[in-house]
């Protein structure tokens, strides 16, 4: 027969988002923990991530990415909380059952009192953006050769283009140049960088590594192994301009064409989907349309920062950890229902719903613009009166924005806030 | 006068550097932490460099580390080179000094996590 064991609550991820959810559910008095890893160790995504630029706002410091991991690891070793590396959740149910397996215990079957989904983001590949060409070796996204070149220690290429700019793009353009390898592009097809400033100066121009906007890859050449890439500049509607072409010997391509948030034990689990931020819809609990599973970190919508996995993984952490603990006797505070709309040159807004009497007037929302404006204002209007508006110097799809609402803002009542940008003349 | 993108901070302030005389003059910054940046650009542009180098008996093949401080950024090519020669073994902790006083900068290379001993 199959092991079951129970848990108050389950942690999927051992990155960031799922550390700092764990340790604040403890403090908050859960008092049996696991935390799930299908990797060797803790710290997710950042144990690769070895550049400088963590934690200014959490520490007020600009950590390295294994630096950030260790401080939330060494929160975690104070006790009270289980660790299952080189574990996978194979299975998540909506009645919150777990499925999960490895190596040295074979398959176990948990129950849990409350879930918190952490499980990250993957890259985007080469088959979702579909690059004519052929298919030789020196291909890859660029998260794969950050690995290769900071965990594992190989070399991935001498003469290399980049064909997207955001932050992991970047990153790997000046990691592969200190390396001495040769960067001779990085290609971008919308008119803008998906990435922070501060990776664009200190990653590119630092290095004059150029930056080619509004320009893609439409060719990749050789057998065996790449020998070249082909640039094409587009125009508006994103098509290749015929003539364009130019051709540049490489023998290595990277991409970096986006991150998906990782979903398929979401979808299992019967959660409901944001077609927009591709994560679970959440309340400003971080609860899913599941009750008692909850989301956070990029399994919910892609951060630039991990400072803001941090915090909204705390707020996680905290709503579990009174899910679990709730007496009978203490009633729920009363439900409403305010849902987020994302308004003109609004890419997305988190939460989705806003679910708690009161919750309203402290939400922090959460949401990406569609492009870059120099000099907007968001307005924010609760049931289409306008109740906020705030300038801001510039706006980019890069840098997510936050707005904080307070107290009285939103009218009792309301049962939609909508957000959009309204552009200076 | 030159325009910079500030990079203290997220935010990233777009701002412009100007020398009237003995002065520097910047504007567009949002706080203090800019104009100082801006100015210590434009006198002595300085980078964290962070890398990795060869460990043995560790759970991975590479050890991330970083220069504990900035270094100036002309040394940057240099110090890679420097640093590129060590190989460590586990276990190592973090923070420990990897190279002393890297190129007499008065700046040492620390380790940015541990790596215990396999
Ligand atoms: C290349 C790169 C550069 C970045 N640079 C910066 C920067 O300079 N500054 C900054 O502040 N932020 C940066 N970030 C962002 C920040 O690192 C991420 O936002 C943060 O790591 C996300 O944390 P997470 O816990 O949600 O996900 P992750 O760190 O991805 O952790 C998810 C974990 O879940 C595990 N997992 C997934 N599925 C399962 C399963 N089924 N069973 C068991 N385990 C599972 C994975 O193995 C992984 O360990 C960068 C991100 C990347 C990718
Ligand atoms: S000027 Fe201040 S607020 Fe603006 S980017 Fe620099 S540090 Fe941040």
């Amino acid at each position: 027969m199959r092991k079951v064991i129970h848990y108050e609550l389950v942690v999927i991820g051992g990155g960031p988002g799922g550390l700092a959810a764990a340790v604040e559910a403890r403090e908050s008095g859960v008092k049996s923990i696991a935390v799930i890893e299908r990797d060797t160790e803790l710290g997710g995504i950042l144990q690769q991530c070895i550049h400088n630029g963590f934690g200014l706002t959490e520490f007020k410091e600009e950590l390295t990415g294994p630096e950030y991991a260790e401080r939330f690891i060494r929160e975690l070793e104070r006790g009270g909380i289980d660790v299952m590396l080189n574990t996978m959740v194979m299975e998540l149910h909506h009645d919150r059952r777990l499925v999960v397996t490895s190596a040295e215990k074979g398959i176990t079957e948990i129950h849990a009192g409350a879930v918190i989904l952490a499980m990250g983001c993957r890259e985007r590949t080469r088959g979702a953006i579909a690059i004519p060409g052929t298919r030789p070796a020196g291909v890859m996204t660029a998260g794969t050769a950050q690995r290769y070149i900071n965990v594992e220690g190989y070399r991935v290429g001498e003469r290399v283009v980049i064909l997207g700019s955001g932050d992991i793009g970047l990153i790997m353009a000046r990691r592969l140049t200190l390396e001495g390898a040769k960067v001779l592009a990085v290609a971008e097809v919308m008119p803008f960088s998906g990435g922070l400033m501060r990776n664009i100066v200190q990653c590119l121009e630092d290095y004059e590594i150029p930056l080619l906007l509004s320009h893609t890859v439409t060719d990749i050449i050789g057998r065996d192994r790449v020998e070249g890439v082909v640039l094409q500049q587009v125009d508006e509607k994103l098509n290749p301009i015929p003539g364009t072409e130019k051709r540049y010997e490489c023998d290595t391509l990277l991409l970096s064409v986006g991150l998906i948030p990782e979903n398929e034990l979401s979808r299992m689990a019967g959660i409901q989907i944001d077609p927009m931020t591709r994560g679970p819809r959440v309340n400003e609990q971080m609860e899913t349309s599941v009750p008692g599973i909850f989301a956070c970190g990029n399994v919910v919508h892609v951060h630039d920062l991990v400072d803001f996995v941090t915090e909204e993984s705390r707020c996680a952490g905290r709503a579990a950890a009174q899910k679990v603990l709730a007496k009978a006797e203490v009633a729920d505070p009363p439900k409403i229902e305010i849902q987020t709309i994302a308004g003109t040159g609004i890419g997305y807004v988190m939460p989705q719903r806003i679910t708690q009497a009161g919750a309203a007037d402290r939400v922090t929302l959460m949401m990406r613009v569609k492009k870059v404006y120099k000099g907007a204002e968001i307005s924010v209007s609760a049931d289409d009166r306008e109740i906020l508006r705030k300038p801001f110097g510039h706006l980019a799809p890069g840098e997510m924005v936050r707005l904080d609402l307070s107290s009285g803002l939103v009218p009792s009542g309301s049962r939609t806030i909508g957000i959009e940008v309204i552009e200076k003349q | 006068m030159k325009e910079m993108v500030c990079i203290v901070c997220p935010k990233g302030c777009h701002m412009k550097v100007e020398r009237n005389q003995e002065e520097w003059i910047v504007t567009g910054n949002s706080c203090n932490r800019g104009k100082l940046y801006a100015i210590e650009e434009q006198r002595n542009p300085s980078r964290v460099v962070p890398t990795t180098v060869a460990v043995s008996h560790g759970m991975h093949p590479r050890l991330p580390v970083k220069t504990a401080r900035p270094i100036p950024k002309q040394l940057i090519r240099r110090a890679m080179e420097e640093i590129s020669k060590v190989e460590v073994d586990a276990p190592i902790e973090q923070g420990q000094v990897i190279i002393e006083n890297l190129l007499g900068t008065g700046v040492d290379v620390v380790a940015s996590r541990r790596m215990n001993r396999v």
